[in-house]
C-alpha cells in the first residue's frame, strides 16, 4: 500500500510511483490583480496526493495553502499548469460540470464550520445530499446514521449554537462525508478547537484518509497535529519546498501516537531537489 | 433544496420578522390608502351612479357632474326623437338652500326627477316611499340629510322645512352613496324643483335617456351628440369625466398617489435592505452551499423561494389589516373605503416587484460570490 512507502526524495512534491495519485498539480501558477497590483500566489506548484493518504499542507501565513486549497477544490482557476483530480483535468471543465464534479467527490471542512445555523445536526448533515437530489427522508436517515459514526447520535436534532466547538467539527465533518466523497478538503480544521477536541478530530480525520479510495488534504498552522499525516508539505512563498513522509510510529496510531498526543512534528525526511 | 431556504428564512427569526413587517406595512399602506383613494372617487361620481341610467345628455362643454350647465327645455324633445332612444326624461340639479324650523340653515343638492316615471331615484329607500313625491309639498331626503340637517329627531317623515323659502314635506328618506362634497340631497318632482330654484331661463339641467333594447348604448349615445349638438355620454363615460375632472382639479391624486408611491418605495427599500443584509450575512453559509456543489442557479432559486415566501405572507397580513381598518373605520360610510379586486391584483403586482428586487440584489451578490471566501 501506498501508505507504508519508505520516506524517499522527491521531485517538488511527486508521488513516488505508484497507482494514480488522487490529486496531481503540476507547474501550478495562479496570480490575483493586474498590471501593477498582481500578485502571484502560486509560483510554479508541483504536488501529489496520494490515494489513502492524509497530507498535511503546511508553511507561514500569506505563502498560498488557501489558495492552493481552492485550487485543489476547482473553486479557484488557474493561470497556468496542469490539475488533475481524481483523474479529472479540472480546469478544463466548465463551470457547471466542475460545481458538479466538485459536490460529487469532494467534501469540505472549514475552519469556522461554515453550519448553517438555523438548521439542526441532522438536517446540515444532509445538506450535500439534498443539493445533489436526494430525498429529504432518505437524507435525513443517512445524516443520522453519519451523526452517529461520528460519534453524534444523540445530537442530531441540536442546532449547531446548542453544540460545542468540537461537536460542531464533528458536525462538519459528518456533512464532508455524508456524501462519501473520494477526496477530502480541510481548512485549517482545528484552528477554531481546543487541543483534545483538535486531537479528536484528527483522529477522526486520519481513519477517513485510511479508508480505500480516500484522500484527505488538511491545511494547518497546528503543530500539535502534524503527527496524524502520512506526509507534510511546506509550502512558502508559493513554492513547495519540502516534502516529507511522518514515520509510521507517528502517522498511524501506533501506541504513543493516539489523539492524544501532542508530540512535536517529525523532523523533515524529504526535501525537493 | 427548498427546504434549506425555508428554514434559513424561518429560522433568522428577527430578520424574518423585520421583513415581514416591512412587507406587511407596504401592502396594508398600499392597500389602504388605495380603497380610500378609491373610495372617495365612487363618492365622485356617486351623483351619476345613484340615478343609474344609460344615457346622460346635457351642454357638450360640461366637466363634471356636479357642474350644471342648463340646456333648454327643448332638448327633452329633440333627444326622443333621436332614432334608437326607447325614452328621454328631464332632470334638474341644482343647489338649494334648507331652512329648518329651528332656523338652521343647510346647503343641500336639489334633484328634481320626471314625475311621471320617477327616473333617477334613488335605488332604495330606508323609509316612506319615492311614489309619494307626486304628493303636494313632498320630497324625499336622502340618510345623510336625516345625519347632517339635526338627526333623526329633527330630520325624519313627516318633517316640514323650507327650500328657498318654499314649503317641503319630508315624504321618505333614501338610502344612497355617499356625495363626494358631503351635501345632502333632496328629492322631489322636477316641476316643483325647478318651483323651488331660484328664476332663471333655463332651469333643464339634463336629459336622462335609454337606448332601445337592440341598440347599442354606446351608438345610441353618439347619434344623440350627433344630431343635437349636445354632450352625450354613458353612464360609465359621464362617471369617468367626473374622477378625472376631480383627479385634476383637486389635490387627491397627488396627495394619495405620493402615499401610495411612499409606502411602495419604503417597503421596497425594507425589503431589498433587509433581504440583502439577510444574504450578505449569510454569505459564508452561502459560499459553503456553493463549494458543496449548488450551483448559482440553485441558490438563486433558494432565494428567490424565500423572497416570496415572505411576500405572500407579508400580503395576506397586510390585506388583512387594511381590511379590518377599511371594516372597523369605514362600516358606516363614514370613511370612502372600496377594497376591489383590482386594486388588490395591482399590489400584488407591485409586491411581487418589491420581492423581485429584493431577490435580485441578492442573486447578483450571490453570482459573484466566490465560494473561496469560506476559506478565509
Amino acid at each position: 500500500m501506498e501508505r507504508d512507502m519508505p520516506t524517499a526524495t522527491v521531485h517538488a512534491g511527486e508521488a513516488p510511483e505508484g497507482p494514480p495519485p488522487a490529486v496531481r498539480v503540476r507547474g501550478v501558477v495562479k496570480s490575483f490583480g493586474a498590471g501593477d497590483t498582481k500578485v502571484t500566489v502560486l509560483k510554479g506548484i508541483d504536488l501529489d496526493v496520494r490515494m489513502g493518504e492524509l497530507l498535511l499542507l503546511v508553511g507561514e501565513s500569506g505563502g498560498g495553502k488557501t489558495t492552493l486549497l481552492s485550487v485543489i477544490a476547482g473553486i479557484l482557476d488557474i493561470d497556468a499548469g496542469q490539475l488533475d483530480v481524481l483523474g479529472v483535468p479540472l480546469p478544463q471543465l466548465p463551470g457547471g460540470k466542475k460545481t458538479t464534479f466538485r459536490g460529487r467527490t469532494m467534501g469540505f471542512i472549514f475552519q469556522q464550520f461554515n453550519l448553517l445555523p438555523a438548521l439542526t445536526a441532522a438536517e446540515n448533515v444532509a445538506v450535500p445530499l439534498l443539493i445533489h437530489g436526494t430525498p429529504k427522508k432518505d437524507a435525513i436517515r443517512r445524516a443520522r446514521t453519519m451523526l452517529e459514526t461520528v460519534g453524534l447520535g444523540d445530537r442530531t436534532e441540536f442546532v449547531p449554537a446548542k453544540l460545542s466547538g468540537g461537536q460542531q467539527q464533528r458536525v462538519a465533518i459528518a456533512r464532508a462525508l455524508v456524501s462519501e466523497p473520494r477526496l477530502l478538503i480541510c481548512d485549517e480544521p482545528t484552528a477554531a478547537l481546543d487541543g483534545e477536541n483538535g486531537q479528536k478530530i484528527m483522529a477522526i480525520l486520519r481513519d477517513v484518509g485510511r479508508s480505500p479510495g480516500r484522500a484527505v488534504i488538511v491545511v494547518t498552522h497546528d503543530s500539535r497535529i502534524f503527527h496524524f499525516g502520512d506526509r507534510i508539505a511546506e509550502l512558502t512563498d508559493g513554492r513547495i519546498v519540502r516534502v516529507h513522509s511522518v514515520p509510521a510510529a507517528h502517522s498511524r496510531g501506533a501506541p504513543g501516537a493516539d489523539a492524544a498526543s501532542t508530540e512535536p512534528p517529525p523532523a523533515p525526511e524529504e526535501s525537493p531537489s | 433544496m427548498n427546504y434549506v431556504a425555508l428554514k434559513m428564512l424561518f429560522g433568522d427569526r428577527a430578520k424574518y420578522l423585520m421583513l415581514l413587517c416591512g412587507l406587511t406595512f407596504c401592502v396594508m399602506l398600499i392597500v389602504q390608502q388605495g380603497s380610500i383613494f378609491w373610495g372617495l372617487m365612487i363618492w365622485s361620481e356617486s351623483g351619476i351612479s345613484n340615478l343609474n341610467v344609460q344615457i346622460w345628455v346635457t351642454d357638450p362643454n360640461i366637466s363634471q357632474v356636479a357642474e350644471v350647465k342648463p340646456i333648454a327645455p327643448t332638448t327633452v324633445e329633440r333627444v326622443r326623437s333621436v332614432p334608437g332612444v326607447e325614452w328621454a326624461v328631464p332632470l334638474y340639479r341644482g343647489v338649494g338652500r334648507a331652512r329648518l324650523a329651528n332656523g338652521e340653515y343647510h346647503q343641500i343638492t336639489l334633484m328634481g326627477l320626471d314625475a311621471s316615471t320617477l327616473i333617477g331615484r334613488p335605488a332604495h329607500m330606508e323609509e316612506g316611499r319615492i311614489e309619494d313625491l307626486r304628493t303636494p309639498d313632498a320630497v324625499v331626503v336622502d340618510q345623510w340629510a336625516v345625519e347632517r340637517m339635526g338627526g333623526p329627531e329633527v330630520i325624519k317623515v313627516g318633517t316640514i322645512f323650507e327650500i328657498n323659502d318654499r314649503k317641503a314635506r319630508i315624504v321618505g328618506i333614501a338610502h344612497v352613496q355617499k356625495d363626494f362634497q358631503n351635501i345632502p340631497s333632496v328629492y322631489a318632482t322636477f316641476e316643483r324643483a325647478t318651483a323651488y330654484a331660484p328664476p332663471e331661463r333655463r332651469l333643464l339641467s339634463y336629459v336622462l335617456a335609454k337606448a332601445r333594447d337592440n341598440e347599442p348604448v354606446e351608438a345610441v349615445t353618439e347619434r344623440i351628440a350627433e344630431q343635437t349638438g349636445l354632450g352625450a355620454f354613458t353612464q360609465e363615460e359621464f362617471g369617468w369625466k367626473t374622477i378625472v375632472w376631480v383627479l385634476k382639479n383637486t389635490g387627491i391624486g397627488i396627495n394619495f398617489g405620493t402615499t401610495i408611491l411612499l409606502g411602495f418605495i419604503v417597503g421596497m427599500a425594507i425589503a431589498g435592505q433587509t433581504f440583502y443584509l439577510f444574504t450578505v450575512e449569510n454569505l459564508k453559509q452561502f459560499g459553503a452551499l456553493k463549494a458543496m456543489g449548488a450551483s448559482t442557479f440553485a441558490l438563486a432559486r433558494m432565494i428567490i423561494l424565500q423572497a416570496f415566501t415572505v411576500g405572500i405572507i407579508g400580503f395576506g397580513i397586510g390585506i388583512g389589516l387594511a381590511t379590518l381598518f377599511g371594516t372597523l373605520a369605514a362600516s358606516k360610510g363614514q370613511l370612502p373605503f372600496s377594497e376591489t379586486w383590482p386594486l388588490l391584483w395591482i399590489v400584488f403586482g407591485s409586491l411581487l416587484a418589491i420581492c423581485t428586487f429584493s431577490a435580485s440584489i441578492s442573486i447578483i451578490k450571490l453570482a459573484k460570490l466566490e465560494p473561496a471566501i469560506v476559506f478565509r
